[in-house]
């Protein structure tokens, strides 16, 4: 028999999130499916779009890509709008006059930004706000635009204000309303965000109501308002709020609601049994969600009832938390105080910008709902509160008043929480689930992921995750610590995950929310590395330096004399003549002895402290740069000279290891890591005992992972076959940040293979098959990590505060005499104890 | 800022070094100073009021490196880590946390001026 035949009208996020349940529940190979697509892209990720003046390109932003489609055999018409519908001959017909006949046809048109229908509106440079081709469109007009205008205060024109100052323009906020976000927001609290967001250099006008846009004298436009005043802008961005795309549905006469919106029930049929309607073109309890989340569960719930399941939707919570232009802002529940009864308490704190309310049940048992702006840490605690209808503490105002001194920590106790109560709303999964996941034997946080998926994805739960973990593993008596030290109750990855998700950027912010005392030798290296990985801050930056071994922190290792020794970057082994007389001039001007590595290049050791930046000044000069001996990072990518000389090479080995070394330098990882390229099977550069070593074939490229000599050695596994360059490139970029992202502290990465449950073959699922759906991430963490990456020493000799670290006394400029040297065959090395005595 | 709350003896003896202008003294970057011909480490852990001036060598590697470590605190202690074999150091005390037998000077601290001073008995 035929199959049947599913259209979908729209290829945004909730469109696509339908095609990939639909394949995920295999119903791709039941049903004959087609997309028709209005825009000429794939479904990307909206939500971030704002990133793309952030420099994140359309690429990146993309959900799906050539594959899937190819895979999954769903046949997508980009381009290709639908413009009727018959609903009794059952077609589609597109603006291109195709027409495609349906057994269940799906709308997920989404909405189209609300434009005030002022005169002038459409106007060259008036825009708004909601593709990436409006985006390239305002990218495109601000070029020649010095001031812009964000018509409306709401959530997306804030972020619209954000991203006309990235572009450098003077920008304004008109506000109908007579304060900002005023759907989330309630009055005092739109007084302070108005506050923050001033000082950030946006002018805000509220109560302006536009009345028509002519020609400006200085700029490009004049909008007058209503009260008689004007503004001039060169660039308008309207982002009044957005409007259901309901024009074909309501064409072929299915319901509507009074305020548009296609009406959907619990299953997300509309009016005709025959077409389901998802996302934010949907109508439903007369709400439509004008959030990502519910879209997707809306998505959910049309495939479950494609396969004959009952799975209904039920509503989503409406609360969110965003950084508006680097503001942290929340809304929970009834924010503005609309129940009837309903009391509330507020904070507000001017000097720091910060406001907090939240609103409770007339009975006080309850919270309702919250505001919070400027700080938003308590957001995790008060949502749960809301959503689990917990009962509130005797004096509700104590969950928003600052804490001062140790004593009374609010945070909700873990016992507080009903099992039923969703910790992690990334993987939808409650509280129950993860004490039957204790039950069953899991121990840690990361046995805990691995069963549940919880904290796996955004790590936005994961400090719950791991008190929910400790609380239980305490009720059964068992102790377990595999706490980094006696400041942070967390592992390294754990940590690794909060600083991700909370954005932490600094040592002492992140001791303060998560830890206690003032840190040791073990956390702050441990962190350093952690913040460098995420953010790739220079480790010599004020708030960093402090938390550096010595190595990194005079970015040289140092000796068993106190010396140092400074080890260049030669990419792959690579060096012309010209460097190697450089080394060999500055080794002797500086009396330092030279040694060839077994990582192919040249240490040279002995240097005084105080020598390190002239050193350094002429290395730069003869263009090296940091080899990062002193780091945990990337140390070598060897090379053997491969098809270029040799007669057996099959593949330039000599330039994929300097492109694999340039493009890995200063990656900072949980132990150090080192690669290498062989030209042949042959195996001249040892890639077999290294962290990531790749081996030439007829085809391209072999990979291998998680080798190792020292004290144990192991032998790399094969992770994948016959690579491409690009292929090659993608899976090691996964590998790295994955291994980032979970290795324990100094744990090489044949150690953490070791402990991998699920070893090699896990392995190649998260980076092969993207069985956990983050490679995507992964990639856009390194490519984030190698668009920063500077010279460390550069930037150092270049930074006179820094270059004063480099002193060795603060108070005198005499050499050290406690280091002393004698010679050895025609070199220096540091004088044995029973030499010191021999005064020089 | 009450820096003068040094345990350590003061007699009329003492001799106090310029240093540095105490603004050079970043909290938990350690800086080596030479008195005499003794080359001593000066330390403001973070969020304290208080300076601490310790001998700069390593027992252990005999290496002068003692400012070059990390600062922190182990049960409550101030300390810093050598930055060889990682012994830990109490600043006010002078004494190896893993080795009882082991220590190193401590010295008297003021400020004068924005003078940051060391002191020496003999
Ligand atoms: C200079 C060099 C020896 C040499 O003269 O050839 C060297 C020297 C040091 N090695 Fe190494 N290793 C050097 C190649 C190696 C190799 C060979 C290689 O990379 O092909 C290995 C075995 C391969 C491996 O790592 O899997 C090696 C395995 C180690 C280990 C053991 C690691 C392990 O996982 O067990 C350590 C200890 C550690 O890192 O914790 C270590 C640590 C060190 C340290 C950093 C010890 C220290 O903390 O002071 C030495 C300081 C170097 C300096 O001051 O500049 N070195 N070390 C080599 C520098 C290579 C380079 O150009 O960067
Ligand atoms: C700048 C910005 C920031 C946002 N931030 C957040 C946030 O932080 N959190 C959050 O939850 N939500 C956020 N949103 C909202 C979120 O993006 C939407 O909820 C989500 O995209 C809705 O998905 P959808 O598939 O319903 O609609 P869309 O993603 O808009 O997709 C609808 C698609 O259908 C196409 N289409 C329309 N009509 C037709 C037709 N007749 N034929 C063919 N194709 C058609 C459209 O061209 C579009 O591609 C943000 C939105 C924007 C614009
Ligand atoms: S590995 Fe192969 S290509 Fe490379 S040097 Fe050895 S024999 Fe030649
Ligand atoms: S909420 Fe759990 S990973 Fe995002």
């Amino acid at each position: 028999m035929d199959k049947l035949r599913l259209v979908v009208v729209g290829n945004g996020m909730v469109g696509q999130r339908l095609l990939a349940n639909l394949v995920a529940a295999d119903l791709h190979n039941k049903w004959s499916i087609t997309v028709l697509a209005e825009e000429g892209r794939y479904a990307y990720d909206r939500v971030h779009l704002s990133e793309f003046f952030s420099g994140k390109s359309a690429d990146e932003l993309a959900l799906t890509d050539d594959e899937f489609f190819a895979a999954s055999g769903i046949d997508i018409k980009l381009g290709e709008p639908a413009q009727t519908i018959d609903r009794l001959a059952r077609t589609v017909t597109s603006a291109s006059g195709a027409t495609y006949a349906y057994d269940k046809l799906v709308l997920a048109t989404g909405s189209y930004p609300f434009v005030p229908p002022v005169p002038g509106n459409d106007r060259a440079a008036c825009l708004v706000y909601r593709t990436i081709d409006d985006l390239e469109q305002i990218y495109a007009a601000g070029r020649d635009s010095r001031r812009g205008v964000v018509v409306g205060g709401g959530l997306l024109g804030l972020e619209a204000a954000n991203a006309l100052k990235q572009m450098g323009l003077e920008t304004h906020v008109v506000e109908f309303a007579p304060r900002l976000m005023a759907i989330q927001v309630d009055e005092a609290g739109g007084a302070v965000l108005r506050q923050k967001i001033e000082a950030l250099g946006v002018s805000v006008h509220t109560s302006r109501n536009t009345t028509e846009i002519v020609d400006g004298t200085e700029h490009r436009h004049a909008m007058r308002f209503a009260d008689g005043a004007s503004l001039e802008a060169d660039l308008i961005v309207f982002s009044a709020g957005i409007r259901p795309r309901d024009d074909i549905a309501r064409a072929c006469g299915l319901g509507i609601g009074q305020r548009g919106g296609i009406c959907i029930d619990d299953h997300c049929r509309t009016s005709d049994e025959d077409i389901y309607a998802i996302g934010e073109c949907a109508l439903w309890n007369g709400r439509i969600y004008g959030l990502v989340a519910p879209g997707y569960q809306m998505a959910e719930v049309v495939v479950s009832h494609l396969r004959g399941g009952d799975a209904t939707f039920t509503g989503a919570d409406m609360s969110t938390k965003l950084k508006l232009l680097g503001v942290d802002v929340a809304s929970i529940g009834d924010a503005q105080g609309a129940t009837p009864g309903a009391l509330s308490w507020a904070y507000r704190n001017e000097a720091d910008g910060i406001y907090k309310r939240i609103i409770v049940s007339s009975d006080r048992k309850h919270l309702l709902g919250a505001v919070l702006i400027g700080d938003a840490e308590d957001y995790g605690t008060l949502l749960q509160y809301s959503l689990n209808a917990i009962e509130l503490p005797p004096h509700p105002d104590d969950l928003i008043l600052p804490q001062r001194g140790e004593s009374s920590a609010k945070g909700l106790g873990v016992d507080a929480l009903p099992d039923s109560a969703q910790i992690c709303s990334c993987n939808n999964v409650c509280k129950g689930q993860l004490i039957a996941a204790v039950d069953e034997g899991a121990m840690t946080l990361g046995d805990l992921k691995k069963a549940t998926r919880a904290a796996t994805t955004c790590g936005g739960c994961t400090v719950l995750v791991g008190q929910i973990l400790n609380r239980e593993l305490e009720k059964r008596g068992v102790e377990v610590s595999r706490d980094i030290c006696e400041h942070f109750p967390f592992t390294r990855q754990d940590l690794y995950l909060i600083v991700r998700a909370e954005k932490i950027q600094s040592f002492d912010d992140l001791i303060a929310r998560h830890g206690r005392g003032r840190g040791c030798d073990i956390c702050k290296p441990a962190v350093a590395s952690i913040l460098a990985s995420c953010w790739n801050d220079n480790v010599l930056a004020p708030s960093h330096a402090k938390l550096q071994d010595t190595n990194d922190r005079y970015l040289a290792n140092m000796q068993k004399n106190g010396t140092y020794s400074v080890v260049p970057r030669v990419p792959g082994g690579e060096i012309t003549p010209e460097k190697l007389i450089v080394l060999g001039e500055v080794a002797r001007k500086y009396s330092l002895y030279t040694k060839i590595t077994g990582g192919q290049r040249v240490d040279l050791f002995g240097a005084r402290l105080e020598h390190l930046p002239d050193i350094w000044r002429e290395l730069i000069d003869a263009g090296f740069e940091s080899g990062h001996a002193y780091a945990k990072a990337l140390r070598t990518v060897k090379s053997c000279v491969g098809s270029t000389w040799c007669r057996y090479g099959v593949q330039d080995s000599v330039s994929m290891a300097i492109k694999l070394e340039n493009r890995y330098k200063g990656l900072r990882s949980p132990h150090k890591t080192k690669m290498a390229v062989s030209g042949c099977t042959r195996e001249c550069a040892e890639a077999q005992s290294k962290d990531v070593g790749v081996i030439a074939t007829e085809k391209g490229w072999n990979l291998y992972v998680c080798g190792n000599g020292g004290m144990k050695p192991r032998h790399a596994d094969l992770l994948a076959s016959d690579l491409d360059d690009d292929t090659l490139v993608r899976y090691i970029d996964r590998f790295f940040m994955f291994y980032i992202r979970t290795a324990d502290r100094l744990q090489r990465t044949s150690t953490w293979m070791d402990n991998l449950e699920g070893g090699l073959e896990y392995l190649k699922d998260v980076i092969i098959n993207d069985r956990l759906g983050i490679c995507a991430e992964l990639e856009n963490e390194m490519l984030a990590v190698i668009d920063t990456y500077q010279c460390e020493w550069r930037v150092a000799v270049e930074n006179e505060e820094r270059m004063k670290h480099f002193r060795n006394y603060v108070n005198a400029s005499t050499p050290d005499k406690t280091i002393r040297f004698v010679e050895e065959r025609g070199q220096v090395r540091p004088a044995r104890p029973e030499e010191d005595a021999v005064t020089p | 800022m009450n820096l003068c709350q040094s345990p350590i003896a003061m007699t009329t003896e003492t001799r106090w070094h310029d240093i540095c202008p105490i603004e050079e003294l970043q909290d938990d970057l350690g800086l080596c100073a030479l008195l005499d011909d003794a080359p001593v480490a000066v330390f403001r852990p973070g969020g304290q009021d208080r300076i601490f001036a310790i001998g700069n060598i390593d027992p252990f590697s005999r290496a002068s490196v003692l400012s070059r470590g990390i600062t922190g605190d182990l049960k409550g202690r101030l300390v810093v880590a050598s930055p060889v074999y990682k012994q830990h150091f109490d600043l006010a005390t002078g004494d190896c946390v893993e080795d009882a037998t082991v220590s190193v000077p401590v010295y008297p601290v003021r400020i004068s001026g924005n003078i940051l001073q060391v002191g020496t008995n003999n």
